[in-house]
């Protein structure tokens, strides 16, 4: 049964790094913008396309 | 033959041309040539005719204040000797070209090193190099491919808004973290009675709970405490401080039997209620963010004015004017301070104070007021007053409107302190029913009263339904600063509009011509006179005879008199164009002489155009609808009242209608209304109503392009929506109907945990299913019953 215990510790510690993943995530201003970048990331490849023809 | 601008889409004839694409005017051609030169046509790809229609003529002065260091030292965000750091507001921001185009400026410009546009806040950063491009030569450049950006020297205001958002994030985080642990953690307890027990392990279960809920308590939670100890400071108990008192009692009877190994304690539902809590408030207060509710006059002017010293032009910050200063007011650039006029030419648009229609002929040596915009060449005027103590501006340091808006305490606050009696009384009840009966049961019993009847529960239906309704008047161009506006617009009875940009569109003017009908030919010739002139009256005129297919016309000996009109000859014809006393001056005898552009044709005089704006359609039934829920109706124009019996036909006999109202009167008239004991709603635009848009109970900014300049209001309305208005207004005051329902359910769940906690019962398994369950019942059905009651309202279209 002890075996639940450092099963928990490993549970808790990598729901911690999300946790810690999503604080980080927040304080880079990455949670400031939710639409830009979905439009962002359309843009490039297409574009240099275009140019060329 | 009639074509669409393949830069903004304006509709134009086909004279500017560049291969076979047609463009309405140089600007926009000059916008396209400068992308196609760069490979930039990819911008006409992504949206169809995304340009800005850049009409008039760019004048680079405007931003040579951006040249002083002072100025820059408070724009400029982080500087090194090559790079610095700017962001600008760029209301115009509205298509996926936008940000392409704004995103690719270093293509034109290898002074840029780096763009980044924030799409919903409207806002871009740029990083350059200032040795390679100016400020002010990058501002120009925003502004020549049609994103003008709106400078004002904010502070870092803004800045500080954003770090209470994260906070708030912050605190979600980590009740969710915690939350979703304490919850796996105690489900072994949950199922314990029946699959056997966890014998030596239960300890360690039990105190990594504990340790979990330290940061739910201390951080995530600290907002409702600190809400519910200022709450009673000021002797007034808030929906927080039952809420806090349960979190505390949750708390406290949790480490209670932890220590003494009576149980293992209630963590779990009090982390998942702060949890939900807090993911309610977010969600209520998700604002806005390309709207700024909060303007004052200063929002409106101009940042850098040009003065004129012993012949030279300098330019200098607004604050800096001091009365005696001489001061370069150009084409479509605004009056900052009341001032005397120093030279001729000057036709003045007050639309923006007054509400009047027409431009203004000023004469030499009369007075200007700050607010007018010059429509013409450019004039020079003699400052009077600092710029804070001109007429308009004066109306902001009004005492009327110092005072704080009453706003009154939420509907939801009574209810929590009856709530809150009605809690103390039952657990105290059942502490002395269980004194009488078995006292070994009076602490568990009361502790779990307070426990399971925790008003979460409410203040999750009134964050999620305000959020919810907020979101689906956002979705019908209705845009509320905050929930507080909601429930004032259920307490209004009184309506007030006002005319110009209100009523009427403010984009949409047409011409109506009084007066002895004209012969083609005679038509031709004022379109080929009035083509040749930039003046905007001109343009109308233009614009007038533009679908009538008459032809040009040779024009002789054209002669502009400034601010006037225009004098010209055209086969054998002389032609006198212009204001009133244009012609009285050339002996022409005038009917009527009011706003208008006058016509004469070999010194007879023909007739007039006049400038009617276009009332928006579907007034007269809104109105109606308005008046059959109850709701009094009344108007303030600024303008003359020659539109009276447009207007009762509209409005209605029984509508008190005031014309020529300023400012202040306006503010002085919803004070009277509000005296009488009316809540009053006003509904206007522009800076003339500024006054009692923010002294009346809800105030509405009507605009026609939300990248537009709106008043401090409580709420900003597209003007396409005001014949909705009153279903927008139903629909808000729907909320509190499904706030009411949803009450009486949770109260419904509470009995349910009364059952079980006055009997002093309450498992911890109950508690974890129970809380769950009425959560998420209601944040679902909140949803779901404003977006029923958004169809029921009529709000479909």
């Amino acid at each position: 049964m002890s075996v639940f215990i450092i099963l928990i510790i490993i549970s808790v510690l990598v729901a911690g790094g999300f946790l810690i993943a999503f604080l980080w995530s927040v304080q880079t201003g990455q949670m400031d913008d939710d639409y830009t970048p979905s439009v962002r990331m359309l843009f490039d490849d297409e574009l240099k396309k275009s140019i060329k023809k | 033959m009639q074509q669409n601008c393949y830069h903004c889409g304006t509709s134009c004839d086909n004279s500017i041309q560049v291969e076979d694409k047609f463009f309405c005017c140089a600007g926009c051609k000059m916008v396209f040539q400068l992308l196609d030169d760069n490979g930039m046509c990819n911008y006409y790809d992504l949206s169809e005719m995304p340009g800005m229609s850049s009409k008039g003529i760019f004048t680079s002065e405007k931003y040579n204040y951006l040249d002083s260091i002072a100025v820059q030292e408070q724009l400029i965000q982080f500087k090194l000797a090559d790079q610095a750091h700017v962001v600008f507001y760029l209301p115009q921001i509205h298509c996926v070209s936008c940000v392409w185009l704004l995103e690719n400026l270093h293509k034109i410009n290898p002074g840029i090193i780096h763009a980044q546009t924030h799409f919903e806040r409207k806002e871009i950063k740029i990083v350059y190099n200032p040795s390679k491009i100016s400020l002010k030569e990058l501002v120009q450049l925003l502004a020549f491919v049609g994103y003008e950006p709106m400078i004002h020297l904010w502070g870092n205001d803004w800045l500080k808004k954003k770090k209470v958002n994260k906070k708030q994030l912050f605190k979600i985080g980590v009740a969710g973290f915690c939350f979703s642990n304490i919850m796996m953690l105690s489900f072994p307890d949950y199922l314990s009675t029946s699959v056997g027990d966890l014998g030596s392990l239960r300890p360690f279960f039990v105190y990594l709970n504990l340790l979990l809920s330290i940061p739910v308590l201390l951080f995530s939670a600290s907002g409702f405490f600190i809400s519910a100890y200022t709450g009673l400071r000021q002797k007034w108990l808030n929906i927080d401080a039952p809420i806090a008192l349960a979190i505390l009692v949750t708390f406290g009877r949790s480490v209670y039997e932890i220590f003494t190994h009576t149980g293992s304690g209630y963590l779990d539902s009090m982390s998942g209620i702060v949890f939900f809590m807090l993911v309610g408030r977010w969600f209520q207060d998700k604002s806005y963010d390309s709207f700024s509710f909060d303007r004052d006059y200063t929002s409106f002017f101009p940042l850098g004015v040009t003065v004129l010293k012993e012949g030279k032009e300098i330019n200098k910050p607004l604050s800096e004017i001091e009365k005696g200063a001489i001061l370069l007011i150009r084409n479509n650039e605004m009056i900052t301070a009341d001032a005397i006029l120093l030279t001729d030419g000057a036709l003045i648009d007050y639309s923006f104070v007054t509400g009047e229609n027409a431009p203004i002929e000023v004469v030499k040596g009369a007075k200007v007021f700050a607010g007018g915009i010059q429509k013409g060449p450019a004039i020079e005027v003699e400052v009077l007053k600092p710029v804070g103590q001109s007429y308009i501006t004066e109306l902001w340091n009004s005492p009327l409107l110092n005072a704080e808006k009453n706003v009154d305490k939420s509907f939801v606050h009574p209810w929590s302190q009856y709530f809150t009696y009605v809690l103390f009384s039952i657990a105290i009840g059942s502490g002395l029913y269980w004194w009488w009966v078995n006292p070994s049961n009076i602490m568990t019993a009361i502790t779990s009263v307070l426990i399971v009847a925790c008003p979460c529960s409410l203040l999750l239906t009134v964050t999620f339904t305000y959020g919810n309704v907020l979101r689906h008047l956002g979705k019908y161009k209705m845009y509320c600063k905050n929930s507080s506006v909601l429930e004032a617009i259920e307490k209004i009875d009184t309506i007030v509009f006002d005319k110009t940009g209100t009523l009427t569109n403010h984009e949409d003017t047409h011409l109506v011509y009084e007066g002895n009908l004209l012969p083609k030919l005679i038509a031709s010739i004022i379109y080929s006179v009035t083509r040749a002139s930039l003046h905007p009256l001109s343009q109308l005129i233009t614009n007038y005879y533009s679908t009538q297919g008459l032809d040009m016309i040779k024009v002789e000996n054209i002669q502009n008199i400034t601010g006037k009109g225009t004098l010209a000859n055209c086969e054998g014809k002389s032609i006198v164009i212009g204001s009133a006393s244009l012609l009285m001056d050339h002996g022409i005898k005038v009917i009527d002489p009011s706003a208008g552009v006058f016509i004469a044709i070999d010194k007879v005089y023909m007739g007039m155009f006049k400038i009617n704006h276009v009332y928006r359609t579907g007034i007269h039934e809104m109105i109606k609808r308005l008046k059959i829920n109850g709701y009094q109706i009344h108007l303030l124009s600024g303008d003359h009242p020659t539109e009276k019996n447009n207007l009762v036909h509209i409005m209605g006999a029984d509508t008190p209608m005031l014309f020529e109202q300023n400012p202040n009167d306006k503010l002085h008239y919803i004070q009277y209304l509000q005296s009488k004991g009316h809540k009053v709603m006003m509904v206007g635009d522009g800076l003339n109503d500024a006054g009692a848009l923010k002294k009346c109970d809800v105030g509405i900014a009507v605009t026609d392009q939300t990248h537009l300049f709106t008043p401090a209001s409580d709420a900003i309305l597209e003007g396409g929506m005001i014949p909705s208005l009153d279903h927008l207004l139903k629909y808000a005051k729907k909320g509190k109907t499904i706030i009411i329902i949803l009450f009486i359910l949770s109260i419904l769940y509470n009995l349910v945990g009364m059952y079980f906690a006055t009997r002093a019962q309450l498992s911890p398994m109950v508690a974890a299913i129970l809380m769950p369950i009425s959560s998420i019942s209601i944040v679902s059905l909140s949803a779901l019953l404003s977006y029923i009651f958004s169809n029921r309202v009529g709000l479909k279209n």
